[in-house]
This record gives C-alpha cells, structure tokens and sequence, in this order.
C-alpha cells in the first residue's frame, strides 16, 4: 500500500569482506541540533561491536539510522549491502529499542507468536513459527513465565522479552539498544553467553550499545562515541594498548582528555 | 499487503480486548443502558424514541470505536511498538486493516445486541431489514475506527486523544439532526452538517426507520458514509510514518 517496496530484484550476496555497517559522512539533524556530525565508521560481520559513550552521546540515534527509523539522516550509510532503511533489509535486521516495546496485554507467548507472524507470515510457517517462538522465549530464560501478561512480569524480564522478539526471525544484524540494563549481574552475563552464541554459531552481526564500560570487554571491537562523535574504533586490547591503560574505561577517559585537550589547542589556534 | 499478516494483526487485537474484559463489557453494556434509559425517557412520546432510538444506533458503534481506536494506536505510538512493526516487513495497509477488522467484529456484536434490544424488547419501530440497521452501524464503526486512527497521530498523550472525543465527535452529534432536522437549522449550520460524515450516518438509520425497502438515499448515505471512512483511513495510514525524528 504506502511503503515503499524496493524495486530491485535479488539482494546482492554479501560477501564476507563487505562490512555489516558502512557509514561515511553520516549526519543526523534532530529539531535544530546536530545529534551526529559527519561519522565515519564500519561494524565487521560475524562480529559483536560495542557502541559505548555517555547517555545522550547519540548511541540510540546512530542505531535508528541503522535501522532505518530515523528521519534526516544524510551521508552514505549502508546496512548489508543496501542503504539504510531498505525495505528488503526489514526481515533481515532484529532491533530491540531500549524501552521494551512489547504489548502488555498479551502474554509472552502471544507477544512473540504476533510478531512471528508478521515476519514469517502464512498457515504453511505456522510450525516454523512455533518452534521459533519456543527457542525465542528458551534464548532468553522465560519458558517458565511464557504465558505470563508482559504487563504483569519486572522491567528486566520485559526487555528480555522485547529481546527475544529481536532474536524470532534468526536475523544477520541485531541492533541491541542497552539490552542489559537494570539486569541482575547474572543475567547480564547470561545475555552476554547468549550473545557471543548467536555470533559464533549463528554468524550473525551484533551492534550493542551500553554506558556501562566493563561490557565492553566483552565486544570484538569497539565504537566509542562522545558528543555525536566517534572517539575510537578499535579492539578493546588495541585501545588499551595505545592509551597506555589497563580498561576501556580508563581507555575512553583518556580518548576524552585528549579530545578535549585537542579542541582547546585548535580554539586558541583560531 | 498481506492477508496473513492483516489477520495475524486483527487477531492480536482481539487477543488484546480479550485481556481487558472490562472494556469489552462496557462497550456492550452501555449502548443497551443507553437506549433502555431513552426509552423510558420518552416514555410518553414513543414516535420520539424511535427517531433518536434508530439514530443512537448509528452513533454508538461511531463514538465508542472512536474512543477505542484513537487510545489504542496512541499506545501502539508510545510504546514502541509501532516503530518496531514498521521496522518489520509489515505493510501499513495490514496494520490497518488488522485494526479495522477487529474493531468492526467488535462493532457487529454492539451493534446487533443494542439493534436486537431496541426492537424486541424496547419496541423500537422500524420499518425497514434490521441487517441495514446493521450495515450502517458497521459502516459507523468504520469510520469511528478511521477517525480515532487519525486524530491519535495529534495525540501526545491519552488525556489529549480523549480530549479530541468532544473536539471531533460532539459538532457532528450536535448537527447531524439528532436533537432537530437538519434542513430546520440556520442556513450556515445545515451547510455545515451536510459536509460532516455523522450527518449521512444518522440520515441512513432514518431511512430504514421509515422505508421498507432499501431507497436511493440510503444507498447514497451508506456509500458517503463508507467513502468517508476510507479516506480517512487513507489519511491515517499517512500519519504512521516508518522514519521519524
């Protein structure tokens, strides 16, 4: 009806030298501020890539545009090989905002079951669709809560059902907003086992964002944001190494000194 | 679009309703509540229960799909998900033709217990098929849903969408010839009414009240009335936009 159907014909394949994500001269303009200025980064297949900065660094921004749900993004940014927000990329993409978007008048089953339906849709995928749902709700720990209302469950067992939503049509790029937020340290850990899985048996692509620097550690590389802009893209040893740090934490305070030090030098230059 | 996904849509509606029997009670409830109270109401003049008692059954299924629809698709707006069904490979026609067919078969069953109610039992005296009593009350529904789907994208939040109940519905309630006929009022406001869509619901009730058979105007009414519908629902399917800021 009103969405724009792609008219192109098959997807290109992949290969796996192409990154994920690719963005270049990437800008976002929100009201009149400019919440990210000219990035310049790519995100490897296969691989788990943290997006780590402060709140309000542009983290859930930058996925947006990833997804394909922001508006005035300008610059090239190219998601699997097609622009950003193609319509052959919505099947193929799993996004888990930060807030749980999941209704809470339906019970974790029926949840996953609707949203199994829009991408998987027919009577002949309906056993498909079943035993996504199961594995979906098993990824993330609530078979025991399956036919409990989301409304009824705590917040961390709601994200996790927003995340298992994300995880029903085996998608080759999840872009995770905060996933671990408000989670017990053994969940999280849990979540972070999950995650690694769905990169090395599944060989999809994970984006993660989070203010929380000790998950960085366990990303294979690294985005550090501040202020709409991209610090660092790096390993997180490689960034230990060249700051001269023993954390990413230390690592990311470092890159901001510097950065700031960096713009006072070139203000006093002007 | 896609019938599946259209269905999988209508169906997680009604599964939603299903959880909230309070409102699924009051929706039945009160039109029945309603009508009973005019009828005793009117209890001397039933010449006058039947000409608003035919119109009510128009306008019930109209505002309370109204209300319904406006509240749900704003909580679909707020709560995300939205943004994460248009992220899917979810076409906005199935989004809302999955609400309009569930609302619709909530409709029928309002409308055939308030339309059976008034005529067995609160002798409302209708000339014409009680199933074109049941058409217009779904083409009412309809456009109720279209409208409530519109004016939820003007909506920030649910005190708003609730404020445009009065904002939209009661102009139309006020001139669609329920309180006095339309062509009695002031020249200007009988120009009005004949662009409000209410206007052509009640019109269509009263043709059934008065005619046996099915009249040139009804069909006209009952076409006005569905063609409203649909371009308002075109109208809402533009609001449900897949980038936003």
């Amino acid at each position: 009806m009103m969405n724009y159907e792609s008219t192109r014909t098959d997807p290109p394949e992949t290969t796996r030298e192409e990154p994920a994500v690719r963005a270049e001269g990437l800008s976002v303009v929100r009201g009149a501020r400019q919440v990210l200025r000219d990035l310049r980064f790519t995100v490897p297949h296969g691989q788990i890539t943290g997006l780590l900065g402060p709140s309000g660094c542009g983290k859930t921004t930058l996925m947006r545009s990833i997804v394909g749900t922001q508006a005035k993004v300008s610059g090239t940014l190219e998601v699997l090989g097609r622009p950003a927000g193609d319509a052959s990329l919505r099947s193929r993409i799993g996004y888990v905002t930060q807030d749980p978007s999941v209704y809470d008048d339906l019970t974790i089953r029926q949840n996953l079951h609707y949203f199994a339906a829009i991408l998987d849709p027919g009577r002949a995928a309906a056993e498909r669709r079943h035993d996504n749902v199961t594995r979906a709700i098993a990824d993330v720990d609530l078979t025991s809560h399956a036919d409990a209302l989301a409304g009824n469950l705590s917040g961390g067992q709601r994200s996790r059902v927003s995340l298992a939503v994300a995880l029903l049509g085996t998608p080759e790029l999840l872009v995770l907003d905060e996933p671990t937020v408000g989670l017990d340290p053994v969940l999280r850990r849990d979540l972070w086992n999950l995650f690694h899985r769905i990169a090395d048996e599944r060989g999809a692509t994970l984006l993660v964002s989070s203010h929380v620097m000790d998950e960085a550690e366990r990303c294979h590389r690294l985005l550090l944001m501040r202020d709409g802009e991209i610090l660092a893209d790096d390993t997180p040893e490689a960034l230990r190494t060249s700051t001269r740090t023993d954390t990413v934490e230390a690592a990311f305070l470092h890159l901001v000194d510097q950065a700031a030090a960096t713009g006072i030098r070139k203000e006093t230059v002007r | 679009m896609n019938a599946s996904r259209t269905l999988a849509t209508a169906a997680r509606v009604l599964r939603q309703l299903r959880h909230d029997p309070r409102t699924i009670a009051l929706l039945l409830v009160v039109p029945c509540l309603m009508l009973f109270l005019l009828r005793f109401v009117y209890d001397g003049s039933p010449q006058v229960f039947d000409n608003i008692g035919a119109s009510l059954l128009g306008i019930f299924p109209l505002i309370t799909m109204f209300l319904v629809t406006s509240i749900a698709t704003l909580r679909e707006r707020t709560s995300g998900t939205l943004e994460r069904l248009l992220a899917m490979p979810l076409a906005k026609g199935d989004l809302i033709a999955g609400y309009a067919l569930a609302f619709g078969a909530l409709a029928i069953v309002q409308s055939a217990i308030a339309t059976g109610l008034a005529l067995w039992f609160l002798g409302l005296d209708v000339i014409g098929s009680p199933w074109l009593l049941l058409l217009v009350a779904l083409l009412d529904a309809l456009l109720g849903t279209a409208l409530g789907l519109f004016v939820s994208a003007f909506a920030a939040s649910e005190f708003q969408a609730v404020q445009f109940m009065p904002a939209v519905i009661f102009p139309q309630l006020v001139l669609c010839g329920l309180l006095t006929p339309r062509e009695k009022m002031q020249p200007v406001l009988e120009g009005i009414s004949n662009v409000l869509p209410m206007s052509y619901a009640v019109d269509g009730m009263n043709e059934v009240l008065r005619h046996t058979d099915m009249t040139t105007a009804f069909v006209r009414d009952a076409l006005i009335v569905a063609g409203c519908a649909l371009l308002v629902l075109g109208l809402g399917a533009a609001t449900l936009r897949r980038r936003t800021a």
